[in-house]
């Protein structure tokens, strides 16, 4: 199992998938990562030589794409500025509502989460008429 | 659909021209203002603005986060209504 770029440990699958395990790198970025570096996709990631894996790092990395820790930070720090400056996108996260205008009458539980039942709160009083 | 770059952003006339004032006087006023669809330009930071959603003006306080996005933005135009919690005011 090579470890490219620190953490990652693709498998003995072929690296154009195996790629795609690193967080921040999906289909299409693998498949031009290896273009660039002149790989067979179809090779297995353990049968790249150290040459090969070091030509992948730099193409990673010297194209400055965010992966991984970097990735989640930056899109960590992108919430919590529009939280912190109380915008409309900001407060549909906080409350857990989606944020681009979708209907929420029905739908949206991608964001919502599985249904709640919610009931009225009733005043025991206001029934029997004391009020 | 994002707006085109041709036309650059839209900054409401009358706004630049009070922050342009107020700038150069220095006096710092809070603005009234209906123009929600207005961009939050870098020389409206420090500023108040009093922007309308509706009913009320809800004043906001430009900071440099803010830059780039709409005034309406920061004014929400919508009561988030819990069950309960509208009754419950009603007893009180």
């Amino acid at each position: 199992m090579p470890r490219l770029l620190g953490v990652e440990i693709p498998a003995d699958k072929r690296i154009e998938a195996s790629l795609t395990y690193i967080y921040g790198i999906g289909p299409s970025t693998a498949k031009r990562v290896l273009e660039q570096t002149n790989i067979n996709p179809n090779l297995r990631a353990k049968d790249l030589t150290p040459h090969q894996i070091n030509d992948i790092i730099q193409a990673i990395t010297g194209n400055k794409m965010l992966i991984e820790g970097d990735l989640r930070r930056e899109l960590q720090s992108n919430l919590k500025r529009l939280q912190a400056i109380n915008c409309y996108r900001g407060i549909r996260h906080r409350r857990g509502l989606p944020v681009r205008g979708q209907r929420t009458s029905t739908n949206a539980r991608t964001r919502k989460g599985p249904r709640k039942t919610v009931g009225v709160i009733r005043n025991k009083e206001a029934k029997t008429g004391k009020v | 659909m994002a707006r085109s770059l041709k036309k650059g952003p839209f900054v409401a006339p009358d706004l630049l021209e009070k922050i342009d004032k107020m700038n150069t006087s220095g006096v710092k006023k809070p603005v009234k203002t209906w123009a929600r669809r207005s961009m939050v330009t870098p020389d409206f930071v420090g500023h108040t603005f009093m922007v309308h959603n509706g009913k009320t003006f809800i004043s906001v306080f430009v900071t440099e986060n803010m830059v780039g996005h709409k005034l309406g933005e920061f004014s929400p135009t919508r009561i988030f209504k819990k069950h309960g919690s509208h009754t419950a005011k009603v007893t009180k």
